[in-house]
């Protein structure tokens, strides 16, 4: 019975002390963050920014719009089967636009990228402490969370608002092609009745949801290369532990997200 | 006032000391060696002289500041005056061979990029890589990476130069050149330099002093010749090359009996 309430103590222990490490690199963060704004930060930090930003945001576009474009589809083709039993097959429009906004978007978009760029930020940070490179940065006087993380989460923040809008775009789209097939519904007509069922809260709640996203899966890539104890193998375990916890604590917070939002109105 | 000056250092990993009750004090513009086995606690004492680690007791001081309680801004200070090259070399492989030895100088000065261009020709060419200075480190031999730490070591034209295992990994040749290279600069530049190492020939040509660590305590602290003349058993093992004893003929017979019974139970 003691060897598992020292189980339960110990888990519960290091959960409490990855979540402590973690707000403590993000308070680290936002306090180094104005090193990597353009004008008023570092020249070469903002050039880092600009570099992550196009390896997050850039790199992703053909991944993230062919998912939102199947997604949209699987998600037009679900609907109708069900809403033409009733004779409600224009609310397919709502279903794909309103999913998609506020939704399907942003947590399709921070999967994508946790895979993509989680797993890439743990893998060049457990790499560069391996080969001593942090520890260089500091015998320089330089901070790797200014240095290495800022950058990083300054671009996540920029890039991934960005991905998710692309990302509702082409989810809708989809859902016009459907629409354009099955009904013969004229694009623009479909746009129309797009922009009638959003509204501007609908947005900008699923915009709100891909920053907390953002903060997630750069933290959490960038906790676990710093976690990195030992040699190569311990840089493959942080690679998949990054994927794992942020794809994990992305669906978590989405939960609570949507929670708060419909239980306040914001839906 | 010594440069750097150890008082009573003591570190300790999980309860297993590592290093106990280390006193020692390097002089401004000495050459002091850290010689010692494998595991003698040499790389980890460099890692507290550069403030990488906190002890469990005592200090280390370096130009007046006691960087084991300091603050960090006090420490950001003391790191502007030291420079590290590290065993692996650590340098940037996202970044070119130049680039690497310009970023303490665009992070911490506020000079023009030309003069900066400048600088790191002059730092490539005093270590040999004048050429080489568009490459990335992984299109360079063990020997110019190392070189190529020391140059970045070097750009910020630091009192004092802390060099990790320089010559560990590297042939003879190779080993022996940049030994000569620790010579010219501390020549050239006036520098207290710091070298961890193994190499007892390549300790014995640079250092004005030697510390010789074994499990984590000085056994002889001395010049090239006191070192050479010592008769402390450790430091004559050490240099005669006489083995350890890993395997004890009765302890392996022992086993090798329990072995054969448990079989024959079978």
């Amino acid at each position: 019975m003691a060897t598992v309430f020292e189980s339960v103590g110990k888990r519960t222990i290091e959960h409490l002390d990855y979540v402590g490490s973690l707000n403590i690199q993000l308070w680290s963060t936002l306090r180094a963050i104005k090193s990597a704004l353009p004008l008023v930060g570092n020249r070469y930090r903002w050039q880092a920014t600009v570099r992550q930003m196009l390896q997050i945001g850039y790199d992703a576009l053909p991944m993230v719009s062919l998912m939102a474009l199947c997604t949209g589809f699987i998600l037009a083709l679900q609907g109708a089967s069900e809403l033409r039993r009733f004779g409600a097959l224009h609310y397919v429009i709502d279903l794909v636009a309103v999913g998609f906004t506020r939704e399907l978007g942003p947590l399709l978009t921070a999967i994508a990228v946790s895979g993509r760029s989680g797993s890439a930020f743990a893998a060049e940070i457990g790499t560069m402490k391996v080969t001593e490179e942090l520890d260089s940065l500091r015998v320089m006087a330089l901070e790797p969370i200014e240095f290495v993380l800022a950058p990083k989460y300054l671009a996540a923040l920029i890039s991934i608002p960005c991905l998710t809008i692309v990302s509702n775009c082409f989810g809708i789209a989809a859902g016009g092609l459907f629409m354009f097939f099955s009904t013969r519904l004229a694009p623009l007509l479909y746009f129309r009745y797009v922009l009638e069922s959003i509204a501007l809260h609908d947005v900008i709640t699923g915009l709100i949801k891909s920053v907390a996203f953002a903060t997630i899966i750069a933290h959490v890539g960038c906790l676990e290369g710093f976690r990195v104890r030992g040699g190569p193998d311990s840089v493959g375990r942080s690679t998949t532990n990054a994927v794992v916890k942020s794809t994990f604590l992305v669906i978590v917070a989405d939960a609570i997200f949507t929670a708060i939002f419909y239980f306040t109105g914001a839906h | 006032m010594p440069m750097i000056s150890i008082r009573d250092l003591v570190v300790e990993y999980e309860g297993r000391r590592v290093l106990d009750k280390l006193n020692l004090d390097i002089e401004a513009g000495e050459t002091m060696v850290l010689l010692g086995g494998s595991g003698s606690g040499k790389s980890t004492l460099l890692r507290h002289i550069i403030g990488l680690e906190r002890p469990k007791s005592g200090s280390v001081i370096v130009k007046g500041v006691d960087i084991t309680n300091c603050s960090p801004s006090e420490l950001k200070n003391v790191r502007h005056s030291i420079g590290v090259a590290f065993q692996s070399a650590a340098l940037f492989n996202s970044l070119t061979v130049e680039d690497n030895v310009a970023l303490p100088l665009r992070e911490h000065t506020a000079l023009a990029p030309s003069i900066i261009d400048l600088m790191v020709w002059m730092k490539l060419a005093v270590v040999g890589l004048a050429d080489f200075g568009k490459l990335h480190p992984q299109e360079l031999s063990g020997g110019m990476k190392k070189r190529g730490a020391v140059a970045r070591a070097l750009a910020l034209d630091p009192e004092i130069l802390v060099l990790d295992e320089p010559s560990a990994g590297l042939d003879p040749i190779v080993a022996a050149e940049l030994d000569e290279l620790i010579l010219l600069l501390k020549q050239t530049f006036h520098m207290t330099v710091v070298v961890v190492t193994h190499e007892m020939a390549s300790a014995f040509r640079i250092a004005d002093r030697i510390a010789m660590l074994h499990q984590g305590s000085f056994r002889s602290v001395g010049t090239g010749e006191e070192i050479k003349a010592s008769q402390d058993p450790r430091v004559r093992q050490f240099l005669d090359r006489v083995p350890e004893e890993i395997a004890k003929a009765p302890s392996v017979a022992a086993h090798f009996e329990k072995y054969m019974q448990r079989k024959e139970a079978f």
